[in-house]
């Protein structure tokens, strides 16, 4: 038996996997356990129940693997406050102590946090953990990948070419010329949190028109037609202060960055819808080259970048390759998988077996589960009402959606990766209206113009959607047939004032541009999810549920039962289904709740 | 021992890349960074972002 651990921590969604004999056994990030949303110490608990999962002991364990290499973070870091000085000094008398007393000595770190452990300790390189973790556990044999994240030590973007075990990059841009960092000085300018806030920003382009395009093509970004860029830095502040953009990026638009909370304009929508095509055609413009450069057909995604589902949509419709597969934890988290993957394919030679269909990923269903009986054990202790439905749950949970329920979903293995896929869910009526409305507000309380997801059975998926093929981690953005579409009255309506109208048959999971971002679900991974699905396509027709994580805003997604049941008695969820058993909101104990819950967590 | 290797490793590539001309200037921007160690006597992460 060989078995290897692979870290990322330190910056932001620490997380650890577990690679035995060749199969990601187990992996989970660190602020699921913690319950400190982004957790970027030590991954303690995520290693203790990956090793937990597979009955084993640090000493048992033949590598760890971390996901970078500090010393040449250090030296970036180190380069960067000389190109930079005076003006990084603020940045640097903060940093230096960090990195003199901790970030330098990770591997002290890691062998003091796995006491027993006397193996070597690998460090790949920040994208090749991200390229490791994009084609070691896609289906091809042979592809091209694409990694794009912030960065890593000095990388920014990397690509070139995986063949059965092995990878070879071929180009990259390097810092501090950054698409990641690009997108986050926009998040930052549209006042959403660097790091968390990305997703913000592409929910709320659809809502803009893309008039700053040229300005940023003309002023912040130079893109080639190889997909190679470079930043203008004049206008931004990231490499040596503390903050994303400078006062040059404030003056080009017109004023200073949205303070967080304050209300939206469609300014900061315009920002949003333009750099969200900025960054689609970038990444249409490398892909294209790489394609051209590689011949190869298929093409595999990390990095933070490959988060941006509607770039990823939009490069599969065009149809350069015949086949994309992104890595679900295409963040730093995945950087585990990545780096342990790294090692047992590349550093030790083991061969792979890619079958040119299924995935090695399981779903991304990864982390701890817990068994029907310690979940009624939790149920009958806290004197919790419950029912049982042997066998009936699936379309009892169906019904109960029909009637307009709104149902948190706890079963199965947790999802390795920031989306839930029907693990730790919360699920609704993708027909009804008003279901984004009380999602957002009474279940997630969050911003009102945020889209929800759906979730479909991946053999319907191009009945309703104009997508062939299978995306199975909510990767992908499509738009829904134009024959389910419905074209309201008043159609000069622009912005937020498109919020609320309906727009297709299932006008939840409708965006105000008719796109949606779907997760194809698959009875191979999740056949409890795809039977709900079923059932709920028998009694309305439509295979399709309303797919959102299980938690408030600012909550990590909820890791074990008790956090289930706490979420669900302090919003205005219906039912929760805990494993195999039932819950009913009306026969909770107002006892249940907590009035301080919801303050419990930063906003994101 | 594994501090030294840690410094060994930066040396070698400081030597790969052809930057050892930078070492006079690490060193001093390390040195200052010691004493900002000793004289605050903890290491708790700044407020920015996570690039770092």
């Amino acid at each position: 038996m060989t078995a290897i651990l692979g870290i990322s921590a330190f910056y932001h969604d620490s997380a650890a996997a577990l690679i035995v004999d060749g199969n990601l056994v187990a992996a989970a990030q660190e602020e699921r356990f913690s319950r400190i949303r982004h957790d970027e110490g030590f991954p303690v608990q995520a290693v203790e129940f990956c090793l937990k999962r597979a009955g084993l002991k640090p000493e048992n364990l033949d590598y760890v693997a971390f996901y970078d290499k500090p010393v040449q973070k250090f030296d970036r870091l180190l380069e960067t406050y000389i190109s930079y000085a005076p003006s990084g000094l603020s940045s640097f008398l903060k940093a230096m102590p960090v990195w003199l007393k901790d970030k330098l000595w990770t591997q002290d770190s890691l062998y003091k946090h796995l006491t027993g452990f006397e193996g070597p300790v690998f460090f790949p390189e920040h994208h090749e953990s991200h390229a490791a973790s994009a084609f070691f556990p896609s289906p091809f044999r042979s592809a091209a990948f694409l990694t794009m994240d912030g960065v890593g030590e000095w990388t920014t973007t990397s690509w070139g070419t995986g063949r059965e075990n092995t990878l070879s990059m071929l180009k990259e841009i390097r810092f501090p010329h950054s698409a990641g960092l690009l997108y986050s000085a926009f998040t930052f300018y549209t006042g959403f949190k660097v790091n968390s806030g990305e997703y913000k920003v592409m929910g709320l382009a659809p809502y803009g028109r893309p008039v700053y395009v040229q300005k940023i093509l003309d002023h912040l970004i130079d893109i080639r037609e190889d997909g190679s860029f470079r930043l203008n830095m004049d206008y931004f502040e990231y490499p040596y202060g503390l903050k994303m953009t400078s006062k040059a990026f404030e003056d080009l638009f017109g004023g200073p960055a949205r303070k967080p909370e304050t209300p939206l304009t469609q300014r900061e929508m315009d920002l949003a819808c333009s750099i969200q095509k900025v960054t689609e055609d970038l990444v249409l413009k490398i892909a294209g080259h790489i394609r051209r450069e590689t011949g190869e057909e298929n093409l595999c995604l990390a990095g933070g970048v490959a988060l941006n589902c509607v770039a990823n949509g939009i490069l599969k419709k065009t149809g350069l390759y015949r086949n994309i597969w992104v890595q679900p934890a295409a963040g730093d988290a995945g950087g585990a998988a990545g780096a342990a993957w790294y090692v047992w394919h590349k550093a030790l030679g083991n061969s792979r077996n890619p079958d040119g269909n299924r995935d090695s990923q399981s779903g991304s269903y990864l982390g701890p589960e817990y068994p029907n009986e310690e979940i009624r054990h939790f149920l009958v202790e806290k004197g919790i009402k419950y029912h049982e439905y042997r066998g009936k749950l699936p379309s009892t949970i169906a019904a109960l959606i029909e009637k307009q329920k709104v149902i948190g979903l706890f079963r199965g293995r947790m999802e390795y990766g920031p989306r839930a896929l029907g693990s730790r869910s919360i699920i609704g009526d993708a027909r009804s209206p008003g279901m984004q409305s009380v999602m957002n507000l009474k279940i997630k309380f969050r911003e009102s113009f945020r889209p929800f997801a759906p979730a479909i059975k991946s053999e319907k998926v191009s009945d309703w959607f104009e997508f062939e093929g299978e995306s199975p981690y909510m990767l992908m953005v499509a738009g829904v047939r134009e024959e389910k579409r419905r074209y309201p009255e008043n159609r000069d309506l622009f912005g937020i004032e498109l919020l609320n109208q309906v727009r297709s048959e299932i006008p939840a999971v409708t965006h105000v541009d008719f796109s949606a971002r779907i997760q194809t679900v698959h009875r191979e991974t999740n056949l409890f999810f795809w039977q709900i699905l079923d059932e709920f396509e028998k009694l309305t027709g439509v295979p399709i549920v309303i797919n959102t994580s299980f938690n408030v805003r600012g909550e990590p997604i909820v890791c074990r039962p008790e956090e289930a049941f706490t979420c669900f008695m302090n919003t205005g969820m219906d039912v929760l289904v805990l494993g195999d058993f039932v819950l009913y909101k009306t026969e909770m104990p107002e006892s249940g709740q907590d009035s301080g819950y919801l303050k419990k967590f930063e906003l994101d | 021992m594994a501090k030294t290797s840690v410094l060994i490793e930066f040396l070698h590539f400081l030597k790969e890349r052809k930057k050892l001309w930078l070492m006079p200037i690490i060193l001093i921007l390390v040195g200052i960074g010691l004493i900002l160690v000793l004289v605050k006597g903890s290491a708790l992460a700044p407020f920015i972002y996570s690039l770092f």
